[in-house]
């Protein structure tokens, strides 16, 4: 596998320390950059701040270690697995480690975003030679101490030992080092010598979140702070014409009504109140620009396959070419709708502008962007601003978008008044930034045997995929290949949805490599093996897949699923896929039952590198997985007047505990520098499930959400 | 506005509310007890999971002027220190992803346990049904379930 993301990393710069006045050691350091010439981290941790340094490492003269961790969580588990990489280079036990969030952020943070399964891989270096370099700095100040190299001294769980057998804790040498050199060349640890990655680590909020303690923005109060309630237009491409408040103010607890925009926010002593004062608004909507629906979609998107307003992503050979010399051709259409978030906890933000400064709280992937816009919004000096992350009820994409934060600043701003925007459930999936519905038309030749060309088209509402994507495979594997792109631009908002593109993407490609199969009459993992010959030794610097990884992945995924060799009434079905960097297949294994097919079981092969925390990887493998079946299953949400037709969960599916199968998962066991686990699991599973219900029914799933096609109530497991 | 005594977790409380107000409020903005969390509002997702009188009940459709005299017990009260059977199973296994919906999925399979002492799967999975968990960990739920069961 290339890399086109070799991470420039300069050991001179990134790491600064100082003393502590309360005593101990204080370590800033930044992940990506240098530091600026002048900085020091404080001498006091109240002053603690993000402007200067990415994320910081207190050690304490009792030894302990605070590790302010710099991303964002969102239930991806980097809270506890990008402090492991620090501890494990600083040779310290785990036990003794407190993983803090890195609290304020301001502009100079350079991934303090969650998204793209990216925080770990893009951590694994930096984070380690912080450890490492922390690490020589003590056993420097223990060896000045002694009188000795520090060569001959050796560090295990925070004690450094000389050869004379003398030992020295950590904390007993932290003022010393603190004002050492910051040396340049450190060395890391062989992975086998590993201590704390690889070994299973709970979430570092686990007591926290099972006794209920406040760790989540709509958890977040202060003094005098107004909850606000808003209400938006009920329909896209709708604004406000007039409204009436008299009634909303009249309301029990509420204290004012505002209008912003074409939004009318509702401030009350109490999130009920404002609820309450929202539903009492009376309000004149008018249709600004047209008031789409799902039907209208279906047409547009089916038009614009037909037609050939295309953007060319890929082009290799000539696909027409190949088409026309063809023994045997197969083209499919594979739909998909629009699908909210849903995170469980409903966006919500709190701000406080005030004439000197703005306070902003709340769960956010993407801090740093945030707060820039909201400065530029208000006018301010980002340098006024401060944002502070809270645990995040769920992320999905949703809260990659700070709509909600802007929200609450400009009603702060507006109110004179601490706010809290809470949005309900039903605010929360009529307001959203959707996962696009997109469709998918796929042909492919073949000729001898062998297939010849391969042309991927997708029609998309707003934008079509990006990056690397039209370079997945089978990019590379065969030799006349091309993927087109055309959109339309709807009023409807869309976004980044958990493996944006690819969640569908991979669906249908591995729905369409299924039939493909059957009419060449080839074994359907043989067919992917075959392909995948044609990919080695590419130097293709655009194909990051590694045809060997995946291969990897097959073939394990065979051997723990039985693959082909299930049990009499067991329906198998297979994917695989990479995307986020990450190598994965999958089989579903479906049962009928009652006449209904039910997914009963699935095996999971994952090739992620190094697994630094078993634990999170394995919850992150298997929600990706159910998450990936659920929406496949039953997720969508139809638009008619521009109105989205689901607002709460008893008009929106998601997949529930007796519909869940169990997934069985395996990594691959190798010494690659880790991937993100956050969502490659998910896209491959549609087609895995798709292919096991198609085994078992005879009947081939082309549009998503599959209840719909299936002429079933309910499929349960 | 009236003002109602409320028995949660052992103490009375005395909270001023209007009469519709749904407990889940009360609870999170009344008496800053916000491991009840809000998710849907219409008793769909389980996440506002509480016992009233020992009965896993959603606080999100029940009204403040409904609770005289019963007896509420919260995520802050199941246990002193968080060592319910039951959480610590969820410690065990680590359960959470997101960790927002867990308060709720605890209480349920808390009540649960009590009227079914020895699950199998399907019991299992058929008490848990009305709580979602929009991260999935639905396998480890039934596995820390199982495990709470059996340490209980």
């Amino acid at each position: 596998m290339k890399s086109s993301n070799n991470i420039q990393f300069s050991r001179r710069s990134f790491l600064r320390t100082s003393a502590l006045a309360s005593g101990g050691m204080l370590v800033g350091f930044n992940l990506f950059n240098a530091c600026k010439p002048d900085v020091k981290p404080p001498v006091d941790l109240s002053l603690l701040n993000y402007n200067d340094f990415n994320a910081f490492i207190k050690i304490s003269d009792d030894g302990k270690v605070t590790i302010f961790s710099p991303n964002p969580e969102i239930g991806q588990g980097v809270k506890t697995s990008m402090p492991m990489l620090i501890a494990e280079e600083l040779d310290v036990a785990w036990s003794d480690v407190h993983v803090a969030q890195g609290a304020l952020d301001t502009k100079n943070f350079t991934r303090q975003v969650a998204g793209g399964s990216q925080s770990l891989r893009q951590g694994w270096e930096p984070l380690r030679q912080t450890g490492a370099t922390a690490r020589q700095m003590l056993v420097n100040a223990a060896a000045a101490r002694w009188g000795v190299d520090a060569s001959e001294c050796t560090t295990k769980e925070g004690v450094i030992k000389n050869a004379n057998g003398d030992e020295l804790g950590y904390g007993e040498v932290v003022h010393e080092a603190a004002a050492l050199e910051v040396p340049e060349d450190v060395k890391l640890k062989d992975p086998k010598d590993f201590t704390i990655i690889g070994k299973g680590q709970s979430n570092v909020d686990i007591d926290e979140i099972v006794t209920g303690k406040p760790l989540f923005g709509l958890d977040y109060k202060r003094e005098g702070m107004q909850y606000v309630s808003v209400l938006r237009p009920p329909a896209f491409g709708q604004v406000l014409e007039s409204f009436d408040d008299s009634s909303a103010r009249s309301v029990n607890g509420v204290n004012d009504v505002i209008r912003f925009g074409d939004k009318i926010a509702v401030l009350a002593n109490s999130t009920w109140s404002a609820m309450k004062g929202k539903k009492a608004l009376k309000v004149e909507w008018k249709q600004d620009t047209k008031a789409e629906s799902t039907e209208m979609h279906d047409k547009l998107l089916m038009d614009l396959l037909d037609g050939n307003k295309f953007e060319t992503f890929r082009k290799d050979g000539d696909v027409n070419k190949a088409f026309a010399e063809a023994d045997q051709i197969l083209e499919r259409t594979y739909e998909s709708p629009f699908l909210p978030h849903n995170c469980m906890e409903p966006m919500n933000f709190f701000a406080n502008v005030t004439t000197d400064k703005i306070e902003l709280v709340g769960p956010i992937q993407t801090p740093a962007r945030t707060a820039s816009r909201i400065a530029g919004m208000l006018g301010r000096d980002e340098s006024e601003i401060t944002l502070e992350m809270t645990r995040m009820g769920g992320g999905f994409g949703r809260r990659l978008y700070g709509d909600f934060a802007m929200e609450a600043a400009e009603i702060s701003h507006l109110a004179k008044k601490p706010v809290q925007v809470v949005f309900s459930r039903e605010d929360d999936m009529a307001a959203g930034i959707y996962r696009p519905a997109i469709k998918y038309r796929i042909k492919a030749a073949v000729k001898e045997g062998k297939v010849s060309a391969y042309h991927l088209k997708e029609a998309a509402i707003n934008s079509n995929m990006y990056g690397l994507i039209p370079n997945f495979f089978p990019a590379g594997a065969v030799a006349n290949y091309q993927v087109d792109g055309a959109n339309y631009k709807s009023n409807i908002t869309t976004g980044a949805w958990r493996a944006p593109y690819t969640n569908f993407l991979a669906s249908a490609e591995q729905s369409f490599f299924d039939e493909l199969a059957e009419l060449m009459e080839v074994d359907r993992i043989q067919l992917h093996l075959d392909l995948l010959q044609n990919v080695k030794g590419t130097t293709d610097e655009r194909i990051q897949y590694s045809p060997e990884r995946l291969e990897g992945v097959i073939k394990k995924v065979v051997e723990a699923s039985n693959y082909g060799k299930s049990k009499e009434g067991v329906y198998q079905g297979f994917a695989v896929y990479y995307c986020h960097n990450t190598h994965v297949a999958e089989v579903a294994d479906v049962v009928m039952d009652n006449g209904f097919p039910v997914v009963k079981k699935v095996t999971c092969v994952v090739d992620c590198g190094i697994v630094v925390n078993p634990l999170g990887a394995e919850n992150q493998v298997v929600g990706g997985v159910i998450d990936g079946i659920g929406h496949a299953m039953y997720g969508e949400l139809t638009f008619d007047d521009g109105e989205p037709q689901s607002n709460n969960f008893n008009s929106y599916q998601l997949i529930r505990m007796n519909q869940t199968p169990q997934v069985d998962v395996h990594f691959i066991q190798n010494n690659i520098a880790p991937t993100g686990l956050g969502e490659p699991t998910l896209p491959p599973v549609g087609g895995a499930i798709s292919n096991a219900i198609y085994a078992a029914t005879g009947k081939r799933l082309y549009k998503q959400p599959f209840i719909n096609n299936l002429d079933l109530e309910q499929v349960i497991g | 506005m009236p003002t109602y005594q409320l028995k949660i977790n052992g103490n009375t409380q005395t909270v001023q509310a209007d009469s519709d107000t749904p407990l889940m409020w009360v609870l999170r903005d009344n008496l800053n007890l916000v491991g009840t969390k809000y998710g849907c509002g219409i008793a769909q997702c389980g996440t506002c999971t509480v016992h009233v009188d020992g009965v896993a009940t959603r606080s999100c459709l029940l009204q403040v002027s409904q609770l005289q005299g019963m007896e509420i017990t919260t995520i802050e009260g199941l246990s002193e220190h968080g060592t319910h059977p039951v959480q610590e199973a969820w410690k065990e296994i680590d359960v959470p992803q997101c960790g927002y919906c867990q308060a709720g999925q605890i209480m349920t399979a808390a009540a649960f346990l009590k009227t079914n002492k020895n699950p199998n799967a399907s019991d299992i999975r058929t008490a848990m049904q009305g709580n979602i968990c929009r991260c999935a960990s639905y396998n480890s739920i039934e596995k820390a379930v199982m495990l709470a069961a059996k340490n209980s």
